[in-house]
């Protein structure tokens, strides 16, 4: 990797202040996306991962907290700049979409208008050139008739149409980095295809990064060139997504690999039951000691269940965080 | 579609009010104040005087045109500034909570807790009668319904995905107010503005009946009826027309009320669909 990050997270913690004490939420998270890159942020639901791209900007709301570490943007430090600047970036440099498009766009408002409103916003432009550079957007996430549908209201778009207008809206100031919650959680498998497909052209045109945060191991492995596996509160694997899949080191991340149904299994294996991991995500006010995988895990021994597993590096790239990797 | 049989009544009466104060100095037969003619002094309805004359011989049928002029201006702007203040302290408290939700949920409370007509009263006996001190004292003594409903939307919209949407795009809170939540609550805030027009032209009806409002020999609907009430038995209809206007104006906002509630209500809209 060369030049300097374009975004890159240091050990950042985030604590939730549940009234009578703090506990960390998410701890050790470390990672760096360089500019026009992918990268997927994979774990369960509540594992840590959405409220790691809210911290990323700035929207941590109480009782969620930045307990520490550093969150270099750009090369500067943006998680105690002021909530002006903080505005400033985001829409314009990190921009974000949703997983659920029915909800995320405003149902008074014409669609275009909502798109307009970003160029007024962060760029300046008067209502007549916004409006124009709405029909443009529109067109480029290739909404059909968009000079017609520039006038429509969410209601009246289906959902991959909306999701589509999400997308204008996000890109239409052509951030640096667009981080992806879910996006196509709530579409149908065809229009998902097509959604990430347009997403990924349209950010590799603009030179966007790509965060994307899913529960989706293959979706994400598919979009994004390095993935990064939460568990409860910590990243524990991140590498290639080729290699994820081919060789994952973490029990946990093997475990999901494993657990991925696949078309035609049955056909080699014969009737053969889906794989699980045994067990339950611990909830957050009582993650176990040491390594928080090891209540769940097959290899575990008496280290894993004091001490805490450092981020080690591995021979072809990437790191996972566990005792016993190969 | 079902007929709204409110919504086009109401509008209609609504309507047919600001026509008739619109166009008072055509529809008038005469002059409501200089047309005072002791010959003609308490002449019942009839062809000549439609609506009788009073006991100064002042046409009643010009003086209730006239007055339309008063009782609307005062139910329009004085629900005005009731809307726009209510708006501000209860969409500013519902989206930012804290202190500020403190401090404008107590000054509601306070409001509700002192009848707006005595309070409406107190203001006046310090600015004096007259038409711009009966706006400001309706206006100002109105909006804790106003502020309780934009509290309450602002509080369920502020979760809405769209706002929250709004922030991560770098939406400023005025912003957001003004363009997110303020389109999204609009419904409830105009419903609740026709009825209380409706409320405040009797408001200013009663004001006016305690000698508060305009200064006679300018009419206004209440100070023709406090004139009346003497008369009451010799000549009703010196109290019958501008009453009966009054009703008329009064029903046909709470109607027209009634009926853009039926229609702008998400949850009857919903129903709909």
């Amino acid at each position: 990797m060369t030049g300097a990050p374009l975004i890159e997270v240091q050990d950042l913690r985030i604590d939730l202040d549940n009234g009578s004490r703090r506990v960390a939420a998410a701890e050790g998270i470390s990672f760096r996306i360089d500019r026009g890159e992918t990268f997927g942020l994979v774990g369960e639901s509540g594992c840590g991962k959405s409220i790691t791209a809210l911290a990323l900007i700035g929207l941590l709301r109480q009782p969620l907290s930045i307990g520490g570490g550093v969150i270099r943007f750009d090369g500067q430090e943006i998680q105690h700049l002021s909530a002006a600047r903080q505005r400033d970036l985001r829409g314009n440099r990190i921009a974000m979409i949703f997983q659920e498009p029915m909800t995320a766009l405003n149902p008074v408002s014409p669609v275009g208008r909502q798109i307009a409103e970003m160029f007024v916003l962060h760029k300046g432009k008067s209502w007549r050139e916004a409006n124009k550079l709405a029909v443009e957007a529109l067109a480029s996430v290739r909404v059909p008739a968009p000079e017609r549908r520039v006038n429509d209201y969410p209601h009246q778009l289906s959902g991959g149409m909306r999701q589509r207008v999400m997308i204008a809206i996000a890109l239409a100031c052509s951030p640096d980095l667009l981080i992806a919650d879910e996006p196509t959680t709530a579409l149908d498998v065809t229009v998902q295809a097509e959604i990430i497909e347009l997403m990924r052209n349209l950010c590799a045109e603009r030179g966007t990064a790509i965060l994307m945060i899913s529960h989706d191991l293959g979706l994400v492995a598919n979009v994004c060139r390095r993935v990064a596996v939460m568990y409860a509160g910590r990243i524990v694997e991140e590498r290639g997504s080729a290699d994820i899949f081919r060789a994952p080191s973490h029990p946990y991340t093997q475990g999901l690999v494993a657990s991925l149904p696949r078309l035609g299994s049955r056909a080699a294996l014969g009737r053969s039951r889906l794989k699980e991991i045994a067990g339950v995500v611990p909830a957050i006010t009582s993650f176990p000691e040491g390594c928080r995988f090891n209540p769940r895990c097959a290899n575990a021994t008496d280290i894993c269940r004091t001490v805490v597993p450092m981020a080690d590096a591995l021979e072809a790239g990437g790191l996972v965080r566990c005792h016993h990797h190969a | 579609m079902k007929l709204r049989a409110n919504l086009i009544i109401g509008g209609a009466l609504f309507a047919l009010a600001i026509l008739v104060g619109v166009l008072a100095p055509w529809l008038a037969h005469t002059d409501p104040v200089l047309d005072a003619n002791l010959l003609n002094a308490e002449e019942p309805p009839g062809w000549t005087w439609w609506f009788g004359t009073d006991d100064q011989g002042r046409d009643i049928y010009s003086r209730v045109v006239y007055g339309a002029r008063v009782s609307l201006t005062v139910g329009i702007v004085s629900q005005l500034i009731n809307s726009v203040i209510g708006v501000a302290l209860g969409l500013s408290a519902g989206y930012w909570g804290g202190w500020w939700d403190d401090v404008v949920n107590a000054l509601t409370n306070v409001m509700l807790a002192i009848p707006s007509l005595i309070f409406a009263l107190a203001i006046m006996a310090v600015l004096g009668p007259g038409l711009t001190s009966l706006l400001i004292a309706l206006g100002l003594t109105n909006w804790s319904f106003t502020c309780r409903i934009a509290r309450a939307s602002a509080l369920s919209l502020r979760s809405q995905g769209y706002v929250q949407a709004a922030t991560v795009l770098g939406y400023g809170d005025l912003r957001i107010m003004i363009t997110q939540l303020l389109p999204n609550m609009l419904g409830p805030i105009v419903v609740i503005g026709t009825l209380g027009m409706g409320s405040a032209v009797l408001s200013e009806a009663a004001l006016s009946f305690l000698g508060l409002g305009v200064r006679p020999p300018f009419p206004s609907w209440g100070s023709m009826l406090s004139d009346a009430r003497d008369q009451i038995t010799t000549a009703p209809w010196l109290s019958v027309f501008p009453g009966l206007a009054i009703f008329l104006t009064v029903l046909g906002l709470n109607l027209l009320g009634d009926g853009l509630r039926d229609i702008l209500d998400p949850q009857s809209r919903s129903r709909r669909t």
